[in-house]
């Protein structure tokens, strides 16, 4: 090719990466935080993308919602659909497949999350140089650590490959069902590599649980406060990440709801808008807008469940809640340990729905009495994902809304930004340290701010310091 | 690069629900269909960690994706490993990152590329690629077609 065609360029990505994590800090006049904020640019065209178009489209279209979980809202919607077909009593055949590519989403997801996000933190500490604290740097140091993480996640997505189909067209999951089982090739396939997948979830747990229980008094305070938590559960009060009924419970455990249908969600979930920011703030309606806004994720679930009916997850639960002495754990960094049970938990299921023969089964749809609305809760690996839509006569959305679980933990963040912010800011510089403590508690919560934004561009952490008349006293980005 | 390039493979990658960023994926399905010898297909929304085990697998390895900013019509440049693009909370790589890891996890010496493919539209929903942005693909396509059936990039 020419010399003029091999001009060296920067391709700026674009829109499948979050938007600007932006932080801003407003100072009293002693000096101290008074106040917090994580600033989130929402774009909400989605509602408006969906209306109009055919109920059967949906599952398809939502996963362009975001290029990070779109399994999570492809389910979502898929589970949404079966009431409209009256299809929610699936086969064997449907529920089993869906949730083996449920578990294999929550797998890949977590396992990235820890290993390419957060090993980095725990294996050479907040306050190591950035060049090196990254996923590169794991590779150099560790690099068997870091080969696990990369075939784990590629061994999640060969099973939402087999289950869902391909990555940009997932269409696994239809009204009433799904469109294909799984073969026996594919079957054996996956099971070739499930021991070793197992080890390797034992091991990568060890690593968060040690990290936590070794490091307990500088974890324990770190961006951590008392809150609600939510999530589905089972009707027996086990944790089910595919199906159930809402529960939310208080920084003591007492329960606030349990055992919500999920299509009575708005009698008691409300979302509160804020004139600072776009993105709405959800809370427990009897508790109200100050006190009702709940912690989602895998330390929400783990909380909030009775018991996992996997032996080597439920082992774990039980150890990681004896330290709270059963209590809700409400320690920020926690979120870690909780993420990795959830991964043990979800191959143990993905282990036992493998050897299931109703997996082979030819029984794929079922449809029942017609309805025009719908809601469906599923807990895609960062947290709770509420989609309700409204069908008309003719097939058409007429009406949609998605609340992502990086809108519930919307609340949490700024909880913990302003903690860390109060505990590690001093004088009225933004430090290295700061930024990279803020950075921390952030990423514990593993947002996703593309689907809670819908918005372009890459991400950096943005953090500015204002005093108490509003003055900008200090800026620093990642 | 002077070694023989017998695999080759294109990811096209990119959100087809943002109107232009589906740019990666559309040259990704038309390669896909031109079936041809060497050449792996793959698409998907973003990169990430694990594309480095593939990448591991081919002598060279093409990244497609629609550009903000690149020359019009398109831009092919080789890339090279890179381990600080990294954002604080994303879980998409960028192809220099990629490379690195290819090079760093499986000792892979995989050649990378990038072709950016000039688009103007990306803040909606829709799946539709602008007129212009279609134009690009076309000429792009025009390119990197004889150079996939040839293995010769520079």
């Amino acid at each position: 090719m020419s010399d003029a065609k091999l001009k060296r360029v920067i391709i700026e990505p674009v829109t499948r990466v979050e938007g600007h994590g932006k932080v801003s800090l407003l100072l009293d006049e002693q000096n101290q935080v008074k106040q917090a904020r994580l600033h989130i640019v929402e774009f909400r065209g989605f509602e408006r993308f969906v209306q109009g178009r055919p109920f059967w489209e949906v599952p398809v279209l939502v996963q362009r919602l975001c290029g990070i979980c779109p399994v999570s809202h492809h389910l979502a919607a898929a589970k949404a659909m079966d009431r409209i077909v009256g299809g929610e009593n699936l086969t064997p055949t449907a529920e089993k497949m869906r949730r083996l590519m449920h578990y294999g989403q929550t797998f890949q997801s977590h396992v990235l999350h820890f290993f390419h996000l957060v090993s980095p933190d725990l294996l050479f500490g907040f306050d190591a140089d950035p060049a090196i604290r990254n996923v590169i740097g794991v590779a150099q140091k560790f690099p068997e650590l870091a080969v696990q993480g990369v075939m784990m996640r590629k061994y999640g997505q060969e099973i939402i490959k087999a289950t869902a189909g391909k990555k940009i067209h997932g269409t696994g999951a239809i009204p009433g069902g799904i469109n294909k089982n799984l073969s026996i090739a594919e079957r054996d396939e996956l099971l070739k590599d499930i021991d070793q997948m197992v080890e390797w979830a034992r091991s990568a747990l060890k690593i968060a649980k040690d990290y936590t229980t070794e490091n307990l008094e500088k974890i324990a305070p770190f961006g951590s406060f008392d809150s609600n938590h939510l999530s589905i559960v089972r009707k027996d009060g086990c944790l089910d990440l595919y199906d159930g009924n809402l529960r939310a419970i208080d920084a003591e455990g007492n329960k606030i709801i349990d055992q919500v249908d999920p299509q009575d969600y708005m009698e008691h979930i409300a979302e509160e808008v804020k004139p600072w920011s776009y993105m709405k703030f959800p809370f427990i309606k009897s508790v109200g807008p100050e006190n009702g806004w709940c912690r989602v994720g895998p330390l929400a679930r783990i909380n909030t469940c009775d018991f996992i009916d996997t032996p080597e997850a439920e082992k774990e639960r039980q150890e990681f809640m004896a330290l709270t002495k059963g209590k809700p754990n409400n320690i920020t960094m926690a979120y870690h340990w909780t993420r990795m049970i959830e991964t043990l938990h979800s191959i143990e299921k993905i282990k036992e729905l493998l050897h299931d023969k109703d997996l082979q089964g030819t029984d794929l749809v079922v449809k029942g009495e017609r309805r025009e609305e719908t809601v469906a809760i599923i807990e895609a690996p960062r947290g709770t994902l509420y989609h309700h839509y409204k069908v008309d006569k003719n097939d058409q959305v007429t009406m949609a809304n998605l609340i992502v679980s990086t809108t519930s933990n919307n609340e949490p963040m700024n909880r913990a930004v302003q903690k860390v912010a109060q505990d590690h800011l001093s004088g009225v510089e933004i430090t290295e340290g700061l930024l990279n403590h803020i950075e921390v508690a952030i990423r514990a919560y593993d947002p996703c701010l593309s689907c809670a934004t819908h918005a372009m561009g890459k991400m950096p952490l943005i953090i500015s310091l204002f005093d108490h008349k509003g003055n900008l006293v200090d800026q620093r980005a990642k | 690069m002077t070694a023989k390039v017998e695999k080759v493979l294109l990811i096209g990658y990119g959100n087809p629900g943002r109107l232009d960023d589906g740019l990666g994926p559309a040259l990704a399905e038309v390669i896909e269909a031109e079936n041809i010898p060497g050449v792996t297909v793959d698409a998907n929304y973003q990169l990430s960690v694990e594309d480095a085990a593939a990448v591991a697998e081919h002598d060279v390895v093409i990244f497609a994706d629609a550009s903000v900013n690149a020359t019009e019509p398109f831009s092919f440049t080789q890339i090279h490993p890179k381990s600080n693009t990294l954002s604080f909370s994303s879980h998409s790589v960028e192809p220099e990152a990629v490379i690195a890891l290819a090079q760093e996890l499986f000792k892979a010496d995989t050649v990378g590329y990038a072709l950016g493919i000039r688009g103007y539209e990306f803040n909606e929903f829709g799946q539709k690629i602008s007129t212009q942005a279609k134009e690009n693909l076309e000429k792009a396509i025009e390119f990197i077609v004889p150079a996939l059936r040839k293995k010769i990039f520079q």
